[in-house]
């Protein structure tokens, strides 16, 4: 495994009361693989990216687990050692490209430090390394579009530039949250064109978040459905789309439109809303949503087993039933 | 033969004002550029189209949120642009909004019960003991529970909002509810179960519904008929089961094949446009999508397609429309 996390768990210390974003998380990115992470809001889904490269924000802190990037801890590195995997050995691409990119300087610029810091590259080679880029990210015009700023950029362009950002450095891991949430339709589905392209070109990882499952879903080898702070269920692809065992899984697919599918025909909803991670239900923090809740969800945690072709955590889905 | 229809458009107008840009540009945006619509008695027409398309600028329209540029509005028959100060408001009730986000749409100091009763409030000629009544009708319509009567917007989770939005918008009985992205703001699981509360008032078939979305498969669970928006302008309209079978306008293809779905029996082969270089709006000779359009022909840069009948009900604004609808 490239990036291996075990037993991760985040902490937000409030003043009444403290909440787990990350509550004991385990997964694996293998080397050239794409997983995706699904969850709603406040699942913890982007706090599991930030535990990974330790931009936790105040007041929340990584207490306690392990994350492992090409046999590096990297929850123990410090000073110039964390900041040579932080946009080298693993680049991040955020949702709102006007926040992460600086307004002030150009493209290319922005683009070719990272060469050069992370890659050693000279002025001019990080230069034409950054238009080159450009170009190959589906930009026309790369030589001009390097010289200008985020603001003359269209939404779709600019999210072309993040990347960019993120992949100077030649990262073994790309971390994408929510790379395309801010974006049209049209320009949505090019973006997930080019993470698949960047993937099998720079023979990248990619670790992809998203509320949107059929998005992840046309990207992602594997999937993973986190409820609550919790993984619910990891598996390939078509498992999850095709065959989802979790009752979380199930209730999200079924509530998902189909395009196509016909119109006036009501969707399976999910009963209820999210929990507050504050006040977390007993046991499964699920059951009160869950159709398939006894006795066993409401007094314990389900732990994630292996249950033949996936990971579930559910005690009415097992290898036995 | 067809009913009069409820909401009538036509001719539809709004430019706005661009300030001296940084290219030292400077004249008017033209966000709805002439837009044709009628929508039916109960009829829910779905406005489909990208950010900058022009369909939130004519739901607004039609509100009179915003004052159209040119063009008409008849509402049940009668001129609704014409009209001013208090009979204005008087046939405005008629009409009801729903916002995209249900934690700016609602007064953080009113009750649930309060935000409901306002518009009958106004209205006025209501006694105090039926306005209350009336209330609790509309919430338990929309799925919320007396005992939320006395909470206030924080204490309820994003659907339950969006519900009350809808309660509030329902008030006055109007023949009419643009709903402009009234799902786009909520999880997945929740908006399903927002689908499903409009899903159920296009049933009891009492209003009439401008569904406004950037999300084809929402509309398409909730629309009678589909019209697409690009730059201002409906380019293809067509009952819903048609358009997205048969789409014959190069944008609606690409907007339809861009959509993922979770399962790949459903994907469609991708309609590609080429990357945006002039900025939507501005005024072109010739279709709007000339510049992305992958079918382009000369035609198409020098002369504006109307919006044509192709096939019964399904009319396309592409001078290649016909070819494709043989």
């Amino acid at each position: 495994m490239l990036l291996s996390v075990s037993d991760l768990r985040t902490r937000f210390e409030l003043e009444d009361g403290e909440l787990w974003p990350v509550n004991g998380v385990s997964f694996g990115v293998a080397s050239g693989e794409t997983l995706g992470l699904v969850g709603e809001s406040g699942s913890g889904k982007s706090m599991v990216a930030l535990s990974i490269l330790d931009l936790v924000p105040s007041p929340g802190r990584v207490e306690s687990g392990e994350v492992a990037f090409e046999g590096l801890d990297l929850l123990s590195l410090t000073g110039a050692a964390k900041r040579r995997v932080r946009g080298g050995g693993i680049g991040m691409v955020f949702q709102d490209p006007t926040v992460s990119l600086n307004p002030v300087y150009r493209i290319g610029d922005q683009i070719a430090d990272v060469a050069r810091l992370h890659r050693g590259l000279g002025k001019a080679a990080a230069w034409r390394d950054a238009v080159r880029l450009l170009g190959d990210l589906g930009i026309q015009q790369p030589e001009k579009r390097a010289r200008a700023y985020p603001f003359e950029l269209s939404g779709g362009m600019r999210q072309r530039a993040q990347i960019a950002v993120a992949v100077a450095g030649r990262p073994k891991l790309l971390i994408a949250d929510e790379p395309t949430t801010a974006l049209d339709a049209t320009v949505q589905a090019e973006i997930c064109d080019l993470l698949k392209h960047i993937q099998g070109e720079f023979g990248m990882s990619i670790l992809l978040i998203s509320h949107d499952l059929a998005m992840v879903t046309d990207v992602a080898d594997r999937i993973m459905v986190m409820y609550a702070g919790r993984i619910v269920e990891i598996g390939h692809w078509t498992a999850i789309s095709r065959e989802p065992r979790h009752p979380y899984t199930k209730g999200l697919i079924g509530a998902i439109p189909h395009l196509g599918a016909g119109a006036g025909r009501l969707l399976d909803s999910i009963r209820g809303t999210a929990p507050d991670l504050a006040d977390l239900p007993t046991g499964c923090a699920f059951h009160p949503r869950c159709p398939e809740a006894d006795e066993d969800c409401r007094s314990a945690v389900p732990p994630l087993e292996d249950v033949g072709d996936r990971l579930c955590a559910c005690y009415r889905v097992g290898p036995g039933r | 033969m067809k009913d009069l229809p409820i909401l009538s458009v036509r001719g539809l107008h709004k430019s706005f004002p661009m300030g001296r840009g940084w290219a030292g540009r400077s004249g008017r945006l033209e966000a709805v550029a002439g837009v044709d619509l009628d929508l039916q008695p109960g009829e829910v027409v779905g406005i489909v189209g990208e950010s900058g398309s022009g369909k939130t600028t004519l739901g607004r329209c039609v509100l009179r949120l915003v004052e159209p540029s040119a063009g008409a509005v008849t509402l049940d028959g009668s001129d609704f642009l014409a009209l001013r100060g208090r009979r204005l408001r008087r046939r405005r009730r008629r009409l009801g909004i729903v916002f995209q986000d249900p934690y700016s749409s609602l007064n953080p100091r009113m009750q649930i019960g309060q935000i409901v009763a306002e518009p009958l409030r106004a209205a006025g000629g209501m006694p105090t003991g039926a306005v209350s009544e009336k209330v609790v009708q509309l919430l338990e319509r929309v799925g919320i529970e007396p005992r939320f009567l006395n909470r206030y917007p924080h204490e309820m989770s994003g659907g339950q909002r969006q519900r009350v939005a809808i309660a509030r918008a329902l008030a006055t009985d109007p023949d009419v509810l643009v709903a402009d992205e009234p799902v786009s703001a909520l999880d997945v699981s929740v908006q399903a179960q927002i689908l499903n509360l409009l899903l159920d008032l296009k049933r009891e078939g009492r209003v009439a519904m401008l569904f406004i979305s950037h999300d084809l498969a929402v509309v398409e669970r909730v629309a009678d008929r589909i019209a697409v928006m690009y730059a201002g302008r409906i380019v293809e309209t067509a009952r819903t089961d048609k358009l997205i079978s048969h789409p014959l306008h190069p944008y609606t293809q690409a907007l339809l094949s861009a959509v993922p779905s979770v399962d790949p029996a459903f994907r469609r082969e991708r309609v590609r446009l080429r990357a945006e270089l002039g900025r939507p709006g501005h005024r072109v000779d010739g279709c709007a999508l000339a510049g992305r359009c992958p079918v382009v022909q000369d035609v198409c840069r020098n002369e504006a397609p109307p919006l044509d009948e192709v096939r019964s009900g399904h009319r396309v604004a592409c001078h290649l429309a016909e070819d494709q609808a043989d």
